[in-house]
């Protein structure tokens, strides 16, 4: 039976990839960001995900105002790096595991969540920076992708009850596919900032923290944060966090905290991260 | 908080974004407003139309049914008037990129300081919530 052994948050600021991609992570500005992550890829390696749930959103890379879906799952063989305007970032492709994301819309749809299929779209810094993040530069990703991108960009965006709850399901349609894997699911996006009006350039260590406090343990308070709340507190693009809402519904009822990273600034952005394994006795 | 049965109704759901200072959350009513200048600000994706648009701003958008205002501010680079018009920062960000632009210096150019200054706020800790969370109650 294939399982959900952890569940990791984290940005996905575009610098980040474009400091790995330069070489950069060690320099005065990106050493203390990247340093919060050492830990991760050390755990990585040691864990040996076969694959990993990217929740994740596109910023007008693979969809444009023409289709906007609230949920929409990648079922394809491999998906590559997207051209955000600058040529794309020099990561390899990544792999998809078209069984297990075929079986997950299969059970989220009998679950009552229609979720969009996607069979063949590239992928932008939302997927691939935190993939950089956990596993440096390898010449292969040493993971297979079950993309998961999120609408959080036109309003209404899913609500984090919504978000929690597809987390559950995911959970349960994972529980049941028949071969035996190590899957994650990692929720990205966040933490508070603001790109856009005068206001812009809103960052707020306070909020932030209390969220990753709520992702650990039995409390489900945060499932109930309206939108409201993520725009005032946390900036405009702050809303990105539902996303980790997804992972965290997908971990069951408790969660243990493994590892906790938080860094203000990156560019516009504080930069947070959490990795949780499920605490589950019964 | 929101209590776990209770549906909030669309229009006070909308009517709250209003209260954000400084802030043009992008709902569908900016989505359809804004949905030409949007896409024209995705076509900059493609290196040809790049190149395009390089030669000759003005000429590139006469071909896409945008309103003139729209296409003033675009070409002035007034990014909170493109907000206003229905843009929105992820597409908008293709004109900056265009530009050679950075995104946190055509961020700055939304704010009241320069970029230098911008910059060193963020070094600094990033700008505060404290009373910029509320119009009305100022909090």
């Amino acid at each position: 039976m294939a399982r959900i052994t952890a569940g990791v948050g984290s940005s996905h600021v575009p610098l980040l990839g474009v400091a790995v991609d330069q070489g950069k992570t060690g320099d005065d500005y990106f050493g203390p960001i990247f340093a919060g992550y050492e830990w991760t890829r050390q755990w990585e390696k040691n864990t040996k995900p076969d694959v990993v749930i990217l929740v994740y959103n596109d910023h007008a890379s693979a969809f444009d105002m023409k289709i906007i879906p609230t949920f929409a799952i990648g079922c394809g063989e491999s998906y590559k790096s997207a051209d955000e305007g600058w040529g794309p970032r020099p990561v390899p492709d990544v792999e998809g595991h078209p069984d297990l994301a075929w079986h997950i819309a299969q059970s989220l749809i009998l679950d009552e969540f229609d979720m969009t299929i996607i069979n063949e779209m590239d992928v932008d810094h939302g997927l691939t920076v935190p993939m950089s993040m956990m596993f440096g530069q390898p010449e292969k990703w040493p993971v297979k992708v079950v993309p998961l991108a999120v609408n959080v960009v036109t309003y209404p965006v899913p609500s984090g009850n919504r978000c929690w709850a597809l987390g559950e399901a995911i959970k349960r349609a994972v529980e049941s596919f028949p071969e035996d894997l190590n899957v994650q699911i990692w929720g990205t996006g966040g933490m508070s900032h603001q790109l856009q009006g005068p206001r812009a350039g809103l960052l707020n260590r306070e909020w932030d923290n209390k969220f990753l406090d709520l992702l650990v343990g039995d409390s489900d308070t945060a499932r109930f944060i309206p939108h409201i709340e993520y725009l005032r507190e946390t900036g405009s693009e702050g809303i990105e966090m539902v996303m980790w809402l997804i992972m965290r519904g997908a971990l069951g009822k408790s969660t243990k905290c493994l590892h906790r990273h938080y860094h203000i600034p990156c560019s516009n952005t504080a930069i947070g991260h959490i990795v949780l394994e499920p605490d589950n006795q019964d | 908080m929101i209590a776990p049965t209770e549906k909030q109704n669309i229009h006070d759901y909308l009517a709250e974004f209003d209260d954000i200072p400084g802030t043009r959350v992008f709902t569908a009513a900016r989505a359809r407003k804004g949905y030409w200048l949007n896409q024209f600000a995705m076509s900059l994706m493609k290196a040809e139309n790049r190149d395009a648009w390089k030669a000759d701003e003005r000429k590139y958008l006469e071909n896409w049914p945008m309103s003139d205002a729209q296409k003033e501010a675009i070409l002035a680079r007034d990014y909170n008037r493109c907000l206003d018009l229905g843009g929105n920062v992820y597409f908008l960000a293709k004109v900056f990129s265009t530009d050679g632009l950075s995104f946190a210096e055509a961020v700055s150019t939304m704010t009241d300081m320069t970029f230098p200054e911008y910059r060193d706020m963020m070094n600094k800790g990033g700008r505060s919530p404290e009373g910029n969370r509320s119009i009305k109650g100022a909090y």
